[in-house]
Formats: C-alpha cells, sequence, structure tokens
C-alpha cells in the first residue's frame, strides 16, 4: 500500500474478492476493471441518478462516488450476484413479469433499491415505493410498470417466505 | 467519344409500391400480442450488452478539451503541457485530423461541423483538442492541461436576433451534405445564419383574414431541453485488417455513419463495419455523426483502439433541442371555423445544424395543427447561433409547434365560448381531406383519438375547480407528425439448418422494444412463435441497410421489410416442402411452427433444411426491402401529392392542482391516446406512450437549459432536474387507437414520438382553466406561474 494504489479484500456476491486499486478509484471503475462487472454502472456521475447502485454491507450506495478503498472488509452485492445459479431472483422476475424497463440502463439500480426497499417495507404503499425509489431515476419513464413490478415482487417474497 | 451515362435516379419518382395488407381469415397468433420482450432476462441481470461497457485489448481514452467562449478565433493552442504529462499518448488537435481526413467537416444537412475546431470556435463546449491516455483520469488531466487562446467575435444567441441581417454572421460558408432526398434542395449560402427558409403555402391567407370574423395572434416560445440519455453517447474505433475499420458505437443510425465516415476517408463503404449494442437511451440523441468520425480519425492517426466516452455533463455540450419561437397568426368564422392561419418559426439550430433544416421544414408544415384550413402560410428558418448544436429529440420539433397552436387554440375556443373540445371537433382535418401540403389526409383516425380523450376524462361531467389555494383544472390538446420521407429499410431471414431462425436487421433496440416487435412480425409471418426468433443487432457487415432508427419509422418501414423478408424465407421453404411431399405449394400452410400438409402430414422447419440439403446444413435466407412512395415537394409552396407514409395522431389531456401562493403545478391526471394503426405488441406501444408523456412532463415543467453568455450553467442532474418517481401523475393511463393502417405491417404505424406532441399544451390550458393565466413560454415552472398568478391580481413579482 503507497499514497497511490493498495490493495483490499473483500467479499463480491459471496465470493472472497482482491484487487489492486488507486485510491481516488470508485466502486464502479473497480468492478467494471477488475471483476467485469457492469451492472453497476455511471451515468449522472454524481450519485443522483442511482444507476450506480451497489449493496455494501447490505446498504445500496452510489458506486460512482463510493470510493473502493472503502469496501475493503466489505461485502458488496451487485445485480449480477442476485441471482442463484442462473434462477433470477423474485425481485428480478417481478421486473420480467412487469416489464420494469425499457431501455434497462437504471434497470439494476431500481432492482437493488427494490430490495433494500422490500427488506424495510415487505408491503409498500404507492407512496412508500415512490419515495423509497425516488432517488433512481428512469429517463425512459417506466416508472409505472416499476411501481408494478415492486409489488409483483412484494408479493412473489411473501409466497415464498423468509428465505430471501 | 461518349461518356458513359451514369444511372441517375429520376427526382420524385415513385420507388416502390408498398404492399397491401392482406387480411388473412386466421386469427393473429403472434402479432397483437403483449408478449414479454426478448431481452428480458439480460436487462434484469445486468448483462445486456451496451457499447458504454465495451474495453478493447489495448485501447486507449480520450478526454476532449473544449472551447471555453462562444464565439472565437483559435489564436493558438499549446499542447506541451499536457504532452508532457506521464502517461498522456497523443494530443490531437485539427492540423492532426487533417493528415488523415482532408477535409474534415460533417453533417447530414451541411458540411459544417468540423471533427475538432479550425480555425474558429461557434459554441461553449465545442471540441478543440483529444489526449489519449491509457488511463482515462490521465487524459481527463492532460485535457485540462492543453491552453487554447481565443480572440473573441461577437456571439449570437436568440433565434430571432440571429436571423436579422447585421447580426454576427457564425459560418462563413455553408456546403450542402446532399446525402437525403428530403434535403437535396438545400443550397450553399454565404453571409447569413439563416440556413434554411422553408414555405408552405394553399390558397389566400391575406384573404382569409379579411374574411375573419376574428383575428388572434400570439407568440410563442419553447426553452432547450436535453436528452440525457442515460447511457451517455460513446464510439470506439479500432483498426480491421490492413485496410479496414471497425466502429463501435452507441448510435441510432449505424448504416449513415458508416456512409459518412467513408465519405470522410474517400473509402467504400465495404472497408468500414459499424456495429452497435442495446442502446442506454436514443431519443434521437445518438443519431447521424457524434463522436464516430473523431474516433477513428484518432485510431488512424495512433494505430491503436480508442474509445470516446462522454460523461453526463459533456452531453449537455454535445446535442439539444431546439429552442424555437412561433408566431401564429389565426382567423375564425363567426361558428369558431378556422378560416385562415399563418406561422412564422425560428428554429434555434445552434452552432451546427446536425438535422435541424429536416426539423424545420419536416415538422415546420405541420405548423397549422391536424385542421382543415382552407389559407394557410408557414414560414421556417432555421437559424445558426452560439448555442450548443440542437438536433432531433423524440419529436422532431412538433412539440414546440403543438405548444403553439394548441395554446392558440385554446385562446380562440374560450374567447369565442365554445368548449374546447368541440372547438376541435369543428376544426380537425379528418380522413379524405387535403392537409396544407396537399397531402390527402388518410388512415388517420382523428375522431377516435378525441372521442377517447374524452371519455377517458369524463369530459361532459361537471368539473371542481377548487377553491381557497389551490385550484384545479383541466386541459386538452391534440397534435400530429408526418412520417419521415423517402426511406429505405432492408431485412434478412435467416432461417439455419436446424430450422432455428435469425433476423438480420439495422433497427436500434434503444428501450422502444423493437427487437421484440420485429421478432413478432417475422414469428406471425413464418407461424412461429416470437420467442424462438433471435435478432442480430446492428453490425454493418452482417446486417443489412436501414436509413435510421429514428422518427417513429421503424415499426411502419423495418416492419414492412422483415414481413416482406420473412414472406420470401415461407415462400421458399414452402417449395422445398412441397418438392419433398410432392405436394402442391398450395396446399402446404405454416401451423405451430410447422409445414402441415392438406393430408395433414407435418414437417418441421428443421425437417425442410434436411430434405433439402440431405443433412443439419445450409441456409436460407429471405429477404425484404420496403422503401415507401414519396413525391418531391414543390419549394415555392410546400405542396406534394405524397408527402409521408403515415400520419401520427395523438392527444392529450391533464387535470392539475395549482397552489396559488407557490406557482406549483401538480398533474394529478394524464392521458395520452395515439392512433397507433394496429400495435404489434399493445403492452410495448402504451408503454411507449406513457413513458414518452413523463418525459414531455419534465420539458413540460422544469427542464430547461440554462446559460450564462453561451455557457451551459446547469449541465448536472444537480440543477437540470428530470421526472422522478414523485412527478409522476397519480392517474396516468395511455390509450391506443387501432384501426389498421392499410400499407402497414399487420396494419401497423409508428408510435415511439407520439406520446410528446400534445402534453404540454394540455397542462397548459389546464392551468388556464384553473386560474386565469396564460403561459407563453416552455417551461412553465413554479416561477413562471407565480410570476403570472401575481400579475394577473395586479401585485407583481420583483424581477430577479
Amino acid at each position: 500500500m503507497n499514497e497511490q494504489g493498495r490493495t483490499i479484500r473483500f467479499t463480491l456476491n459471496g465470493r472472497a474478492a482482491t484487487a489492486n486499486i488507486a485510491v481516488y478509484e470508485t466502486v464502479i471503475e473497480v468492478l467494471q476493471r477488475e471483476f467485469n462487472l457492469f451492472g453497476g454502472r455511471e451515468s449522472c456521475g454524481q450519485g443522483l441518478c442511482g444507476c450506480c447502485t451497489v449493496l455494501v454491507n447490505g446498504t445500496a450506495v452510489s458506486g460512482c462516488l463510493y470510493l473502493a478503498a472503502f469496501v475493503d472488509g466489505a461485502e458488496v452485492v451487485t445485480v449480477e450476484g442476485l441471482a442463484d445459479r442462473g434462477m433470477l431472483h423474485p425481485i428480478q422476475e417481478a421486473f420480467v413479469a412487469k416489464t420494469g424497463f425499457q431501455c434497462g440502463y437504471c434497470t439494476p439500480g431500481f432492482i437493488l433499491m427494490t430490495e433494500q426497499l422490500l427488506k424495510r417495507h415487505p408491503h409498500p404503499t404507492d407512496d412508500q415505493i415512490r419515495h423509497f425509489l425516488s432517488g433512481n431515476l428512469c429517463r425512459c419513464g417506466a416508472y409505472p410498470d416499476i411501481i408494478e413490478a415492486v409489488k409483483e415482487a412484494a408479493s412473489k417474497l411473501e409466497a415464498e417466505g423468509p428465505n430471501h | 467519344m461518349t461518356m458513359p451515362t451514369r444511372f441517375k435516379e429520376p427526382a420524385g419518382t415513385i420507388v416502390e409500391a408498398p404492399p397491401k395488407v392482406k387480411r388473412k381469415a386466421l386469427a393473429r397468433r403472434e402479432v397483437g400480442r403483449s408478449i414479454p420482450r426478448l431481452e428480458s432476462h439480460a436487462k434484469v441481470t445486468g448483462t445486456a450488452e451496451y457499447i458504454y461497457h465495451l474495453r478493447l485489448p489495448g485501447m486507449l481514452y480520450g478526454k476532449i478539451c473544449r472551447s471555453t467562449v462562444p464565439h472565437g478565433r483559435i489564436v493558438r493552442i499549446d499542447t506541451s503541457a499536457a504532452l508532457a504529462l506521464e502517461g498522456v499518448q497523443a494530443v490531437i488537435t485539427a492540423e492532426d485530423i487533417r493528415t488523415v481526413i482532408f477535409d474534415p467537416y460533417y453533417g447530414p444537412a451541411f458540411h459544417d461541423q468540423p471533427i475538432l475546431a479550425i480555425d474558429k470556435v461557434r459554441f461553449v463546449g465545442e471540441p478543440v483538442a483529444v489526449v489519449l491516455a491509457k488511463d482515462v483520469h490521465v487524459a481527463e488531466e492532460a485535457a485540462d492541461l492543453v491552453v487554447v487562446e481565443y480572440e473573441p467575435l461577437d456571439p449570437v444567441f436568440d433565434e430571432v436576433a440571429a436571423a436579422k441581417p447585421g447580426a454576427p454572421v457564425i459560418h462563413d460558408i455553408l456546403r450542402p451534405a446532399g446525402m437525403f432526398p428530403d434535403l437535396q434542395h438545400l443550397k450553399g449560402k454565404a453571409g447569413s445564419n439563416v440556413a434554411l427558409e422553408a414555405r408552405v403555402l394553399r390558397g389566400n391567407v391575406e384573404k382569409g383574414f379579411t374574411e375573419a370574423a376574428e383575428i388572434f395572434e400570439n407568440v410563442f416560445r419553447s426553452g432547450k431541453v436535453i436528452h440525457a440519455t442515460f447511457e451517455p453517447m460513446v464510439s470506439l474505433a479500432e483498426l480491421n485488417g490492413s485496410n479496414g475499420l471497425t466502429i463501435h458505437t452507441s448510435s441510432q443510425s449505424p448504416s449513415f455513419v458508416r456512409a459518412e465516415i467513408c465519405r470522410l476517408l474517400g473509402w467504400p463503404e465495404n472497408r468500414v463495419r459499424v456495429r452497435t449494442a442495446f442502446l442506454g437511451g436514443g431519443f434521437g440523441a445518438k443519431l447521424y455523426i457524434k463522436l464516430e468520425a473523431l474516433v477513428a480519425a484518432c485510431t488512424l492517426l495512433v494505430r491503436k483502439p480508442v474509445r470516446i466516452g462522454l460523461t453526463m455533463e459533456e452531453q449537455f455540450y454535445t446535442i439539444t433541442k431546439h429552442g424555437a419561437t412561433v408566431r401564429i397568426k389565426t382567423g375564425v368564422a363567426k361558428d369558431g371555423r378556422i378560416v385562415a392561419r399563418e406561422v412564422e418559426t425560428w428554429w434555434n439550430g445552434g452552432a451546427y445544424a446536425d438535422i435541424g433544416p429536416r426539423v424545420t421544414q419536416k415538422s415546420g408544415f405541420t405548423a397549422a395543427g391536424p385542421y382543415d384550413i382552407e389559407n394557410v402560410s408557414l414560414i421556417n428558418y432555421a437559424v445558426y447561433t452560439n448555442d450548443p448544436p440542437a438536433g432531433a429529440l423524440r419529436g422532431f420539433g412538433i412539440s414546440q409547434l403543438v405548444w403553439a397552436y394548441e395554446c392558440q387554440n385554446d385562446i380562440i375556443a374560450r374567447s369565442l365560448g365554445i368548449d374546447p373540445l368541440e372547438f376541435r371537433r369543428r376544426n380537425v382535418l379528418r380522413d379524405g381531406r387535403p392537409h396544407a401540403t396537399g397531402t390527402i389526409m388518410t388512415n388517420a383516425e382523428i375522431d377516435d383519438v378525441l372521442d377517447q380523450l374524452a371519455a377517458r376524462m369524463d369530459w361532459d361531467r361537471p368539473f371542481d375547480h377548487g377553491s381557497g389555494t389551490v385550484r384545479r383544472g383541466r386541459g386538452l390538446a391534440i397534435g400530429f407528425k408526418a412520417a419521415i420521407s423517402p426511406t429505405t429499410s432492408v431485412a434478412i431471414v435467416n432461417i439455419y439448418g436446424d430450422g432455428s431462425i435469425c433476423l438480420s436487421i439495422s433497427t436500434v433496440d434503444m428501450g422502444q422494444g423493437s427487437d421484440t416487435a420485429m421478432a413478432q412480425i417475422a414469428a406471425e409471418t413464418l407461424g412461429i412463435s416470437a420467442e424462438t426468433v433471435r435478432v442480430i443487432h446492428p453490425d454493418t457487415d452482417v446486417t443489412p441497410y436501414d436509413m435510421a432508427t429514428l422518427g417513429s419509422r421503424s415499426t411502419y418501414h423495418m416492419g414492412n421489410a422483415v414481413r416482406l423478408a420473412a414472406e420470401d424465407a415461407s415462400a421458399q421453404l414452402l417449395r422445398i416442402a412441397a418438392t419433398a411431399l410432392q405436394a402442391n405449394k398450395e396446399e402446404l400452410e405454416f401451423r405451430d411452427g410447422e409445414i402441415v400438409s392438406l393430408t395433414g402430414i407435418r414437417m418441421t422447419i428443421g425437417d425442410v433444411m434436411r430434405a433439402r440439403f440431405g443433412m443439419q446444413a445450409g441456409n436460407v435466407i429471405g429477404m425484404g426491402t420496403f422503401t415507401p412512395p414519396y413525391s418531391k415537394v414543390d419549394l415555392r409552396t410546400g405542396q406534394s401529392t405524397q408527402i409521408t407514409p403515415f400520419w401520427m395522431l395523438a392527444g392529450a389531456a391533464a387535470e392539475i392542482e395549482v397552489d396559488t401562493e407557490t406557482g406549483r403545478i401538480r398533474v394529478t391526471k394524464l392521458v395520452n391516446v395515439g392512433d397507433v394503426g394496429c400495435a404489434i405488441n399493445p403492452g410495448i406501444a402504451k408503454r411507449q406512450l406513457i413513458g414518452a408523456g413523463i418525459m414531455q412532463l419534465g420539458f413540460s415543467l422544469f427542464e430547461e437549459m440554462k446559460f450564462n453568455e453561451g455557457q451551459v450553467i446547469n449541465a448536472s442532474f444537480a440543477d437540470y432536474k428530470i421526472p422522478g418517481m414523485l412527478d409522476i401523475p397519480a392517474d396516468l393511463s395511455a390509450g391506443l387507437v387501432e384501426v389498421p393502417h392499410e400499407h402497414g405491417p399487420y396494419g401497423a404505424k409508428g408510435v415511439g414520438e407520439t406520446g410528446m406532441f400534445s402534453v404540454s399544451p394540455a397542462i397548459s390550458n389546464a392551468l388556464y382553466d384553473a386560474v386565469g393565466v396564460r403561459m407563453m413560454e416552455m417551461p412553465i415552472t413554479s416561477e413562471r406561474v407565480l410570476r403570472a398568478i401575481r400579475e394577473s391580481k395586479n401585485r407583481p413579482l420583483e424581477k430577479d
């Protein structure tokens, strides 16, 4: 470790991971360069659109602002970590069923925020959905379908029990 | 000796008659079904391919050094400090570009835009130099170290001022591009900022005004807004063999990119390969050429792959929607019939024309609205200013015009004491009647749009206008657009040895769901299931020509090409099957993915292929080409017997609440109705209307680029807000008017832009209904509304 670079060790989608990073690099840059994971993606570059959402220790963060150095020792989950051996997560299934996307660029961010939302509010009201997801933007305007997808995901998760 | 005569296309001829829809007795299985989108799994798992994420081995990152003045001569460019930074591989200026591209000016209408600024800059943010480095951070830092000295010139930003004689001239000379048939008449120009003046004249507008009972004249303005695609613009170039180039680009027009790059290089088209993937939004931003010529030149200079990807901020300096000033004068008879309408529109095209001239003339000719008016005069000016270039944005200028004519129609209706809906019913342009261009209106269901709008709004029921500080209002508007013409789409249906099917098309799926819709059309024609069709994304080495994915043209044009290609493939399969079964072709039909004979013998498509090739081998290739008829426009009068392959009709209505103490508008209900022919996938079609409505809601209420001496001062999502979840009306719906278009593929026509047209005037008319103030400028921000309310009460707010 020196002032330009260091090595970080963390858990990425359930597996041990190591990366050599520059101190100024963000989580998104490192996930893309070192792990070929592009589900977290930069768009507005200011943490305002939600496309870069990743979970760090179970909390959604803006990966385009979150320095990679800070995930040393942490548990990181990206949208690629949601599907279980090719089986879609119920939230992902719900986004497919309700077409909660158009161009798809913002979709991973919405899916991860939905995961956070449903942990806190397993039966969210429309207002709760709108407020919780207000930090995620969608330029295509798929919002009504996203709201339907969230509701569908809530009922799927309830039907499947506490394993998720 | 005689010179060989070159083949020349006769001007204005009908290229190919469109096929009529065959009305089959059999129920449709694939078309008309809201099937889930083919790419669903890839999009929800984050694995869908976007060019922004492409990394090529050994590639260099390019970062652009941009102009800091809106208009000025370049005195000196000093690249030494940038070059000295460790890790910088090259700093490229226009001088370098000229060693690989002799005449480095590009553009779809005029060859006016230099790949990097030459001698002069014309807007703040114009690319002046590019730094290349292996590390993007190094390139970014070095781009700030390039020193450029300018001698400032007087700028001009307002489109009306820029069009006047004596305004600073932004381009000394103009050279027409000559690529597109609808822009063949553009002329070389000098000494003026008006790139094009387009006219439509019908009847005698002066006489019409003298006969009118009342005349209304207003000026409406629209500010500049931006696409803000979430996948920012990005292009990569790499060498391909010893004499070729491959360009990977987030583009809506790969075929145009190939042609334009080859023109710049003086190469035949077969030496350049252009490919795209899914686009993280397009909306018109990623059309024609944006970064492609720049990365191509950089790669040819350094002989390495080069990637230039913009940031969100940089997109604000690249392409915008046109700001516009519309002067509209209308004469009406006592019974509320519009007898004359004169519209003069100044389109703020920014520093480079891009596709502004097409916006100007193509939208310009609809400026009188979807109304049956005897006397019409429409004048449209494409004007250069020192703003960033303006181009296409989901509607090619239509919403700026609908804003003007639908707000004015509301003024007229209220002034005459006629219900706004009834006023429109009295004036709409119905099937069989000539439009101002002379083209007869056909396959346009304007009455159905109005009926559905009225029903969804309960228009005949009394409406509660609220009380106290929160007032309620409702308003409606209708609009229309002509599809671009003439253009060509080509499709290939490729049947593999095992019977599986690929569809090769250059239509770009940028979120609108074209992959799914095209697969449905192919599947319907071949009697198979759409989910089994694989759609090959645009790659000009593999997929055939398509004009571009723009202007809601794909469903109609490419849809027809796909249907023809599938019919071609199915005819070949039936011939092979007939031989194998020793049956007549007419006795066979496609059913449930198989070919079935009258006697009940079934063959899978794989069986047919094995019958033909003796094993799992070979290809059956179906081709389809579609170019709708077009009749050239008379430049003096704007008249044409066939100006468009189809018309897109739209209506929107809104219910709003206004806080009279803050000026804040809350849209509580928004209805968007579109005449779509027959929807190939009704779910996708409705989502297009809903999504466009939300986008236009942002343009109506708060989105506006702010400038200070040509510098965009809100080039970020912190300061330029786009609609989020909390901005969406609780009651938001879309309605499809489905009457088959006689030449559309299975009756379909385009829908991508339809939902944009009418939203802004519907909201503004609702505002008038609520509080009696009339907004003349978009967006209708809370501040503007509050100022207007206070002025109406003779208690004006202080100016800034």
